[in-house]
């Protein structure tokens, strides 16, 4: 990951608008913001982000490069949508904020301790190992992904669900050891290391 | 006139009926009014009631109407009748929808009506029906001073309509500032970015234009007449006869020496012309003054604009943002970077935020932020700036930084300067003597060389620009037939000014089709009536001359007035300044507004029934009071209204009259003065107010409070506060008692 940051700093040196534009989905629409405000002021996460999304836009332009990619704000985006209804420039924000954030996770900056970031690292490893998703060991990780005793904590929290859920056969806990798994596993180990493949051709193209 | 008949006409509709003795207004016109002809109707602008009255007039001989029923300004096309007089007496706004349907108010109510027919017939009797003065006929010719985008847009439009076009420009090219552009912004699809310049197109369509004569480096050395009838002369010698002028003489930018801390001295600082030219000359490369490329393209919007420090414009000049959008396109198109910094991006007119879009496009870097400093660092330059986004203080490298300096418009001399001056010394405020002393040391040269008695050219409204008001004079200037068109009438882009130009040379045909027709131009358009003077009275104070304020009166050798019918927009401010009361219009004197407010019912002190004289304009207030009418405001039953055509036409013997004859208050309701005057004839509500505060002298020679006179600046919207004035006067004479000179 962090070669691949390197080499993102390289090729692109003091043009980190370039960079998103060629690597940020819906990138290319940073450059047509006007600066009005309207997606800060329609975002109901406003007071929780660090940067609005028209000051992550010209943070872009004004080339600062890991104040972006490591902010908390993209992650912090419910896709609510409501700065694409109101942007009067037609930027695709919530597309745009979605590309940002992953991006910032693809060059190693996502925040460490973001809990979306976590959910997300959370959710890719249940699906990379089984080739489906395994409710219980990411309800169970999530439960514990800040720390042992918080984990007790909240397992003891949810306790009432858990045992209603396992009466009424809505959760197994034995899906917690192996579980289910998709059909073709190796197939699908096969087709993300193929895509592994893409994205390192990409990277050593550098985007265009 | 010998054989003036009087028809007094009063309706019963919109229940007047209902609320006044119509009999009794009938008898009050025959008897106080001399109406020789009184008459009742159901509803008097329906077709019948118009044909009672166009009947009388064809068979009985009626020359003055007098129509009592609703405001002068309803139903104006029932009451149109040709060739007479014809006056409005308002009883329906200015009377029963201002009163309450009450036994108590109905005496009152009834005098109030009563009053307004002895008024209404009154000012028919001293009226005359105005007719054409023939002082010039139709001179289909214009003149258009100065070539360039505005000018030759004002001089083909012109042509267009078939009248003949004489454009005078100063230099020996066409185009102006437009023919120095390398490409001009887009009028349609702002996204498709810069289009190439075609101002040779517009110039070869002037030049091939059978009507058109191009006068090349010449200037004007004498203007003199009025519209219709300007005979000007030019330095060639030639003489030309025109209808009426337009004056396109463009903007030039603010010079950046007056810009020490954007390093103006340094050769690759350029203001907007400068890096145009640059660009044009290497043909869209974009060089440096040592002839190397230029990488980075800094353009700093508002520089020296759009603020208060000393040497700065404290307005915007309308067209830079959309200008170094088009020349940050043009450095991207080279290849280079292009940051434009900007406080608040203005991209006006239809094309204008595509066209920001289509910069956007392109990659030009928008940065919102105020540069503090453009300094040189190492062989380019250094812009410091505070970015307004990020809030923090940043610096950016340029090889080129370009100033959006802003416009400066190309007027002639401000012509009141010496008249002020003049004033200043008379006053002896020596502060206010070296002020406007060091203003003319700067004053430009003249354009026009009006042979005026007020100065050689154009009056300055704001920042030296010639534009009159933006509401009240739509392209009009002070100098009437003079059309103000382009950044010379106020800042403005290309589009706009094609679109000014095209206006204000509409403008000057109808000022020529008008005073051949000796009709007035806007705001009193088609009036006939022109002021005229009794010599054998004239005192040669010359007030009448110097207070118009469109210059319209020049002098003889004498010192009599000399009116220019065609230049006058019929205020009257002249007829309220002739302190001998010898000047007057066909339809409105000194007469037909004193008569008036003398055929008011003064009922006896001991009647506890005040009378309140209101001289409304006729403009702003007299609506406004309607508007109350419309609204059912009440207002005191012992006011009674006069409209007036201005404030300025207000002359101080209607106050003395007023007050010789027993009013108790008297009120004047005018525009908004000063500065931000709303004025229609820009200084008559000044005037007025200035000759008002020395109404006092004559209140304190009268044994008079001098709260009885009062004079109010309002605007049409004061709809509530008009009728809370009348209603506080009324309340004031409560208070201070009643005239002791009622008889």
């Amino acid at each position: 990951m962090s070669e691949m940051n390197q080499a993102m700093i390289e090729k692109y040196r003091s043009n980190f608008l370039q960079e998103v534009e060629a690597n940020v989905e819906e990138g290319h629409w940073v450059k047509m913001c006007m600066q009005c405000g309207v997606c800060s002021g329609s975002c109901p996460m406003e007071n929780n982000w660090d940067h609005p999304p028209q000051e992550l836009f010209m943070m872009i332009r004004a080339n600062k490069r890991d104040e972006v990619l490591s902010s908390s704000s993209m992650w912090m985006c419910t896709s609510c949508y409501n700065c694409i209804a109101r942007c009067p420039r037609g930027l695709p924000i919530t597309h745009i904020m979605h590309g940002l954030a992953s991006y910032g996770k693809r060059m190693g900056l996502a925040p460490k301790e973001q809990p979306t970031v976590k959910f997300g690292d959370i959710f890719w490893k249940s699906i990379v190992e089984n080739g489906r998703v395994n409710e219980l060991k990411i309800g169970v990780g999530l439960y514990f992904m800040n720390g042992f005793v918080q984990g007790i904590k909240n397992a003891l929290a949810g306790k009432e669900l858990g045992l209603a859920m396992m009466k009424t056969k809505r959760m197994n806990p034995m899906e917690y050891f192996g579980g289910h798994k998709c059909k073709d596993r190796s197939g699908i180990a096969k087709m993300l290391a193929k895509a592994a493949e893409f994205e390192a051709e990409h990277v050593a193209k550098f985007g265009k | 006139m010998a054989d003036m008949k009087i028809g007094a006409y009063i309706c019963k509709g919109c229940g007047i009926e209902d609320r006044l003795d119509v009999g009794q207004l009938v008898n009050t016109a025959k008897r106080d009014g001399k109406a020789a002809i009184g008459k009742d109707h159901e509803m008097l602008c329906n077709a019948e009631g118009v044909k009672m009255i166009q009947d009388d007039i064809t068979n009985e001989g009626v020359t003055h109407v007098v129509v009592v029923g609703c405001s002068r300004r309803a139903k104006t096309e029932a009451f149109s009748f040709e060739g007479v007089h014809i006056n409005r007496t308002n009883i329906r706004e200015g009377v029963i929808w201002v009163r309450p349907d009450t036994d108590e108010a109905r005496e009152t109510t009834q005098e109030m009506a009563d009053d307004y027919v002895r008024m209404g017939c009154a000012e028919a009797k001293f009226s005359k029906v105005p007719a054409s003065s023939g002082e010039q006929g139709l001179t289909r010719s214009l003149l258009v001073v100065g070539g360039g985008l505005a000018g030759l847009t004002a001089t083909i439009e012109g042509a267009k309509t078939g009248y003949s076009v004489e454009l005078v420009n100063a230099s020996g090219e066409l185009g102006g500032s437009s023919a120095r552009e390398y490409k001009r912004i887009p009028h349609k699809n702002g996204l498709q970015g810069p289009v190439d310049n075609d101002i040779d197109q517009l110039i070869a369509a002037v030049n091939d234009n059978a009507r058109i004569t191009v006068h090349l480096n010449t200037t004007i050395t004498k203007t003199d007449g009025a519209p219709g009838r300007f005979s000007v002369e030019l330095s060639d010698g030639k003489s030309l006869t025109v209808g009426a002028i337009v004056q396109a003489t463009g903007s030039k930018p603010y010079d950046m020496a007056n810009l020490p801390e954007f390093s103006p001295e340094n050769p690759d600082v350029m203001d907007q012309g400068q890096f145009e030219a640059m660009v044009k000359a290497n043909n869209g490369a974009i060089k440096k003054s040592d002839g190397s490329d230029a990488r980075n393209v800094v353009f700093v919007q508002c520089a020296g604009q759009r603020s208060e420090k000393p040497g700065h414009l404290p307005y915007c000049s309308g067209h830079c943002c959309m200008t170094s959008i088009k020349q940050a396109h043009y450095v991207k198109a080279a290849g280079g970077d292009a940051t434009v910094i900007f406080d608040d991006l203005r991209t006006p007119g239809a094309t204008g935020e595509d066209f920001y879009r289509s910069g956007q496009e392109a990659g030009v870097a928008f940065s919102k932020g105020e540069v503090a400093s453009v300094k040189a660092a190492g062989g380019a330059l250094e812009v410091g700036y505070t970015d307004k986004i990020l809030a923090e203080e940043s610096t950016i490298k340029a090889d080129i930084v370009v100033l959006a300096t802003g416009q400066i418009p190309n007027s002639g001399p401000n012509p009141y300067l010496p008249i002020e001056l003049a004033q200043a010394k008379e006053d002896k405020d020596d502060a206010l003597v070296a002020k406007i002393e060091a203003e003319l040391e700067v004053q430009p040269q003249p354009i026009l060389n009006l042979n005026y008695r007020q100065g050689t050219d154009l009056p300055h409204l704001k920042h030296g620009f010639n534009d009159s008001h933006f509401i009240c004079f739509p392209y009009e200037t002070r100098r009437t037939g003079i059309y103000a068109a382009g950044p010379v009438r106020r800042p403005m882009d290309d589009q706009q000014a094609v679109e000014d130009a095209t206006g204000a040379v509409l403008k000057a045909i109808q000022a020529c089709e008008n005073s051949a027709l000796g009709r007035a131009a806007h705001p009193r358009s088609g009036d006939l009536s022109f002021p005229s003077f009794r010599k054998d009275g004239c005192t040669q104070c010359k007030r009448c001359t110097v207070e118009c304020p469109f210059g319209a009166i020049n002098e003889d050798e004498q010192g009599y007035p000399q009116y220019n019918e065609g230049r006058c927009r019929r205020c009257g401010t002249c007829m309220g300044a002739c302190p001998v009361r010898v000047i007057s219009f066909e339809n409105y004197s000194i007469d037909t507004v004193g008569q008036q407010l003398k055929a008011v019912d003064i009922p006896d002190e001991f009647d506890e029934k005040p009378r309140i004289l209101v001289l409304a304009c006729e403009n702003d207030a007299y609506p406004a009071l309607d508007m109350a009418g419309m609204n059912r405001t009440e207002y005191s039953a012992f006011a009674r209204v006069v409209p007036v055509r201005c404030l300025g036409s207000v002359n101080v013997i209607w106050i003395t009259d007023a007050l010789n004859s027993g009013y108790d208050g008297i009120i004047l309701l005018g525009c908004q003065k000063g500065d931000n005057y709303q004025c229609h004839f820009v200084k008559g509500s000044e005037m007025a107010h200035i000759r008002m505060s020395k109404v006092d002298e004559t209140l304190k020679t009268l044994n008079l409070e001098k709260e009885r006179v009062g004079t109010y600046e309002v605007a049409i919207t004061d709809v509530d506060k008009i009728p809370q004035i009348i209603n506080d006067m009324e309340k004031t004479i409560g208070e201070i008692g009643m005239s002791p000179f009622k008889f």
